[in-house]
């Protein structure tokens, strides 16, 4: 997406993320010392949230799991220059996906049969949110930004009509499904760990992290390695080119929008197969916005976007110990944070860009000339 | 004063309406403007002449703020004046018609002319004003144009007339034209010459910018020539000749005469009939194209830019489906009913040099290795169904690199970053690799320097002699003639006549590209 | 029969309250994107400037001091998303994403800190809000049939901020065809380098454009906070912003349309609200969720041009840029 030109590479994808995030973390810190706490601390508490307390990894790499999902899918749009800001939606109906099937068989397949087919079937109604508004930019012009958003809109509405009416568990007030039974959920990371006598703290970490982890090296191979890839790039890069090469451009479109819904989709089975165990409302709360975040930081590469996740992970489960520690500051510090990170590693990308390069080239000159000096 | 370039040969005596020195401007690394110097007599038609790329447009878009130089000093009408904006420049006098046009494609006439220069905050009362002003610069300068239409309704040489009319509104004493003809018939040409010459009696000062020598003798009192940058000539008309001014262009003698020995074709590759193209809003883009190529011919097609050449390429190498009418490829037919894609036709045997190569012909971004392979990639040599591997794309495009003299030889380096000759290279080099049976060459030299215009046509040449049928479109007549066993004219969609070789000539193709003195259809379309 | 014709009117005048804020926002979104900008940042510069208003107007006491700091806010962020898109080049989808989220984040964060309300305000004063306005004579001719009942239901008892939106449009209207700004404004959304070469700045044309979008949205968001509601609510424009966006495209960036779409989709809202846990014949409850998404739907498929064709300004969403 971004194309800055005077910087090295390694500048570039290191050292302009980490800039970003100081930048944000900066600016939130002012925003917390404004409220009359310490930034400092506050940090601490964050970090000492994320990382240290028991269990508190597992936490941190639950909430990466969905974070690496939903950047993924951004990533594979952005690769097509399609800016696909329904990861929300399309998690949603993923959650839909999955639980439907859940609901349907989970009286009758074994764990072994119905959880892949919920897995697929999560990623499959996640891939059709996707494809719809891909097919509707690809032969129809409209624009996907705005058909993205309006499907996430129109997937809430569905969702919220079906877990108030029709999938509502009987004799339940709140709008959700009833619980699946035990062979519909995905094992939690420390049952696996115990029980190969490995003591790890109670966590919502599941196996869909490691589905998360292949899902990006799926990524990888698929971007860089395929043809699909190759003609997802060049569709991107130049539109005319693909269509010169002989590849359909309107077909790259809907197939890369499907797989970027799937991916979105995918987060489903990390709540809904891994903790949740049902289907409840706004279940995405938000994390389909955050891959748009993720991906920007992560450089739209899977590498990228694990340590992005990561970072994500960590900040959402630190903002949850903030609300435990300050009466002041609450986890929508996170979202601050967050908005902060993509307004200054996406709209205000080229502000450190120039300054930077000047720096550098700055600091390589003098290097030479003490070299020459020297030599 | 110290002068870096030849001394300027306008006399001191008269009145100097731009006086420009030491100019120099870059671009990262290039090095658009290099310590230009200009002056232009108040009152004359002032060529400056110049290859693509020479710097002549970044020189006057400095002249009209649209850039702003590094360093050196403007002068209008003999008082130093920093123009850092167009503002600016247009309360200097200074007006400009742009090679892209600077028009609001959905205003209409009257409302593009007063943008900017509205004299008011209601534009209703401003209109009142306007259209009388324009009514009477239209009639003193023979400017005719219906100020209610709407831009994008209006031929480009309509819309080239709003420009010059827009400037004139805007108090222009000194007008610039950046490669005004490139659009225009010859025709055309000469009525918008009527119309300088018209703007010279009245004391408009005139930069005429252009790439065409005929031009320049055609009408300018001045002339200033351009290479690499640098200001490198300068010179009255009447005193100069085109040999003298082409050679000071490229630097040295030129002679793009390329060894070529009567063509000795093989049976029909290419045989295309009745096709039609229509185009979305207009009439039809092409109207009944016939005609036959066969193996180890060349033929070009000539032609003002914007007459059909771009569809019928885009057309033959499956970009775009025709609307009736097909053409056959080796006998099998393709047509609307029985299309077939870019991929199918280089199976078939279809390689395409395209017209432009930042859009189509490279992906910019792409390391050279994998640009190498665009439009290819579905080849077996390049790895087996679904999957790329890097190693043999490696191998591949050194090798390519090799036999024909890429550089630098790096399949790594990105596209974008070569120079326009060594990626119109790569271009060429994928094409030519894949030993096509016909070959579609759009624009084959343009942004290209003069030894990869060399090469580029020698290689050309190399493929007729293997039996290759290959059609060149090309807006430089010098290159169709050098290169073409026979040429084809198009005007409007249409081809107008044919020619061979030996009966080809500038004027005679001059008229046909404007649609008149067209030949006998019959004798060169099925020969 | 008139007690049905009295709902009908109702759900007029509700119509016209809850079209008001996207009336507003849809104006705003029109300014900016005529310029070329594209602005998916009128729901974050709607909730700020409803927080602000709010949180001004309990500290203040003063509802016309909200208005101001609301609008002061909203412009600042239109500011903001100006840096990003027009001075820096950035990428105006991901700018208006941003402050959107950041509003979600900011609003609560400082609303605690505050309020320790858990991000709402206090709830508001008679005079700390924007009131309704009885017009003139609109009890003595509110028995007349038709015109009597419409004056005294639809058009009266409105606050102020309703006018001024309805307002809006008009000057909105006027402002694009007749004057000098429009003209420039509607130029360079289509073609930035026409404006550039006729020595007119593009960027101080883009960023006029802003501010003026910002103004509008910051009375947006003082409507929700201190005039239609009490006090402001975490989240309480709901995508009010978004839906604004979609009425904008509705009405192919023309002021006469977006208000029409406005107002039907507002309208929806309207019935959607009347309609909560009624049972209609045939179909039983009425799927309340399901006309909330109209607007959501309809927009979808005018955008794929299915009912004609939408075409947004030429230019959006690409930054200018001179120099090669």
């Amino acid at each position: 997406m971004s194309a800055p030109h005077d910087l090295p590479r390694w500048a570039d994808v290191g050292l302009i993320p980490l800039i970003n995030l100081l930048a944000a973390l900066v600016v939130s810190g002012i925003v917390v010392a404004f409220i009359g706490e310490n930034p400092i601390e506050a940090m601490m508490v964050m970090i000492k949230g994320a990382f240290v307390y028991k269990g508190s990894l597992g936490y941190t790499l639950y909430y990466a799991t969905n974070f690496i999902f939903t950047g993924l899918a951004v990533a594979v749009a952005f690769h097509a220059m399609l800016f696909n800001i329904g990861g929300e939606g399309q998690a949603y109906l993923g959650g839909l996906g999955a639980g439907l099937v859940c609901l349907m068989f989970d009286s009758v397949l074994p764990a072994i049969v119905l959880l892949p087919l919920a897995i697929i079937a999560a990623a499959g109604l996640g891939a059709v949110w996707g494809a719809v508004p891909g097919y509707l930019q690809a032969k129809r012009g409209s624009h996907i930004v705005i058909t993205t958003i309006m499907f996430n809109f129109l997937g809430a509405s569905i969702m919220v009509w079906l877990l108030a009416g029709a999938l509502k568990a009987p004799g339940q007030m709140s709008p959700e499904t009833r619980v699946f039974s035990d062979n519909a959920t995905l094992p939690f990371i420390h049952e696996i760990a115990n029980a190969i006598g490995w003591e790890v703290a109670r966590s919502p970490l599941n196996l869909s992290f490691v589905v998360a982890l292949l899902a990006c090296v799926g990524v990888w191979v698929l971007i860089w390695r395929s043809r699909l890839g190759y003609a997802i790039r060049a569709t991107g890069h130049s539109a005319k080119a693909a269509e010169y090469a002989g590849i359909s451009v309107s077909r790259v479109l809907i197939i890369t929008m499907a797989i970027s819904g799937g991916l979105a989709g995918m987060m489903a089975i990390n709540e809904i197969l891994g903790v949740q165990h049902r289907i409840v409302l706004n279940f995405t709360s938000g994390y389909g916005f955050t891959g748009i975040a993720v991906a920007l930081m992560g450089r739209n590469h899977p590498v990228g976007i694990i340590l992005a996740s990561l970072l994500f992970g960590a900040l959402y489960q630190g903002g949850a110990e903030l609300d435990f520690e300050f009466s002041t500051i609450t986890r929508e510090m996170v979202l601050l944070i967050q908005g902060l990170i993509i307004l200054f590693s996406g709209g205000l990308a080229y502000m450190f860009n120039k300054p930077l390069a000047r720096l550098l080239a700055m600091i390589l000159r003098g290097k030479r000339q003490t070299e020459a000096q020297h030599g | 004063m110290a002068q870096p370039n030849e001394k300027p040969s306008g006399e001191t005596s008269l009145p100097l309406a731009i006086d420009l020195s030491n100019i120099n401007k870059r671009f990262g690394d290039v090095h658009a403007n290099k310590d230009v110097s200009l002056q232009v007599v108040s009152g004359h038609i002032h060529g400056i002449i110049g290859e693509n790329g020479a710097g002549k447009s970044t020189l006057v878009s400095i002249l009209y703020g649209f850039y702003t130089a590094d360093s050196g000093s403007i002068k209008i009408n003999g008082v130093a004046t920093p123009i850092v904006n167009s503002a600016d420049a247009i309360a200097r006098g200074i007006g400009m018609v742009h090679q892209h046009f600077m028009l609001v494609p959905n205003f209409t006439v009257l409302e593009n002319v007063m943008l900017g220069h509205e004299g008011g905050l209601r534009i209703d009362v401003a209109a009142q004003n306007a259209r009388q002003t324009l009514e009477k610069l239209s009639a003193d300068f023979g400017l005719d144009v219906d100020l209610d239409m709407i831009i994008e309704d209006l031929p480009v040489g309509l819309q080239q007339r709003v420009e010059i009319l827009k400037a004139l509104f805007r108090g222009a004493e000194i007008l610039i034209l950046d490669e005004p003809t490139g659009v225009l018939t010859p025709q055309e040409t000469e009525r918008l010459f009527d119309v300088l010459r018209a703007l010279r009696e009245q004391g408009v000062t005139v930069l005429l910018i252009t790439h065409k020598l005929k031009e320049i003798m055609a009408i300018t009192d001045d002339v200033s020539v351009m290479r690499a940058g640098q200001m490198v000539a300068h010179r009255k008309t009447f005193e100069t000749s085109p040999p003298e001014l082409a050679e000071l262009m490229v630097g040295r003698k030129v002679v793009l005469k390329v060894d070529h020995s009567p063509a000795s074709p093989g049976g029909d590759v290419l045989v295309v009939a009745d096709l039609c193209l229509n185009s979305p809003g207009s009439a039809g883009a092409l109207k009944d194209i016939s005609f036959t190529l066969r193996a180890g011919e060349i033929v070009g097609i000539a032609g003002v830019s914007g007459n059909g050449q771009s569809e019928l390429l885009d057309v033959l190498s499956g970009i775009t489906p025709p609307s009736r009418g097909g053409f056959y490829i080796d006998g099998r037919y393709i047509s609307r009913k029985t299309p077939a894609n870019p991929a199918i036709l280089r199976d078939l045997g279809v390689a395409h040099v395209p017209e432009d190569r930042h859009k189509r012909g490279i992906v910019l971004p792409f390391s050279a290795a994998e640009s190498i392979i665009l439009g290819y990639s579905a080849a077996s040599d390049e790895g087996e169904g679904w999957w790329l591997s890097p190693e043999t794309l490696d191998t591949h495009c050194r090798r390519l690199m090799q036999d024909f003299d890429i550089r630098p030889p790096n399949p790594k380096l990105v596209s974008g970053n070569f120079s326009g000759g060594n990626q119109q290279k790569i271009v060429l080099a994928r094409e030519i690799s894949a030993q096509p049976r016909l070959l579609l060459v759009g624009q084959p030299t343009r942004g290209v320097d003069i030894g990869a215009i060399e090469f580029i046509h020698k290689q050309l040449i190399a493929l007729r002699y293997a039996g290759c049928a290959i059609l060149v479109v090309s807006v430089e007549l010098d290159e169709i003639m050098s290169l073409s066993d026979r040429i084809l004219v198009m005007n409007n969609g249409q081809l107008v006549g044919g020619l061979t070789r030996d009966e080809a000539d500038e004027r005679r193709l001059g008229l046909m590209m404007a649609g008149i003195g067209a030949d006998d259809h019959s004798i060169w379309a099925s020969r | 029969m008139v007690d049905l014709w009295l709902q009908f009117l109702l759900t007029l005048d509700a119509t016209c309250r809850v079209a008001t804020p996207l009336i507003l926002c849809a104006m705003a979104g029109i300014f900016s994107e005529k310029s070329g900008v594209i602005d998916i940042s009128l729901e974050g510069k709607m909730l700020m400037s409803a927080f602000a208003a709010a949180t001004v107007a309990s500290l203040t006491s003063s509802a016309l001091a909200g208005l101001i700091v609301a609008i002061g806010i909203s412009v600042l962020l239109g500011l903001l998303h100006g840096l990003a898109s027009v001075t820096l080049r950035g990428n105006q989808v991901i700018s208006g994403l941003a402050i959107n989220i950041l509003a979600s984040g900011l609003t609560v964060t400082v609303g605690i800190a505050i309020f320790q309300q858990g991000g709402q305000t206090p709830t508001l004063e008679r005079d700390e809000r924007f009131r309704p306005v009885e017009l003139p004579l609109a009890e003595q001719i509110g028995n007349f049939p038709v015109v009597g009942t419409i004056y005294k239901e639809v058009i009266s008892g409105h606050n102020i901020l309703v006018w001024t939106a309805f307002a809006t449009v008009i000057v909105t209207a006027i402002v694009l065809t007749k004057t000098r700004f429009g003209l420039r404004l509607r130029a360079v959304g289509e073609k930035p380098e026409a404006l550039d070469s006729a020595g007119v700045s593009v960027a101080k044309t883009r960023y006029f454009a802003l501010i003026i979008a910002g103004v509008l949205c910051g009375i947006a968001g003082a409507y929700l906070s201190t005039a239609h509601g009490s006090g402001f609510v975490r989240e309480m424009t709901a995508g009010k912003g978004y839906i604004a966006l979609a009425a904008m495209i509705f009405g192919k960036w023309q002021p006469r349309g977006a208000l029409l779409a406005c107002l039907l989709f507002g309208f929806l809202e309207a019935v959607a609200s009347r309609l909560q846990g009624v049972q209609l014949p045939l179909i039983g409850a009425a799927p309340v969720d399901l006309i909330l998404a109209l607007p959501y739907l309809l927009t979808v498929i005018l955008l794929a041009g299915f009912v004609g064709k939408a075409m947004p300004p030429r230019a959006i969403g690409e930054p200018y840029i001179k120099e090669r």
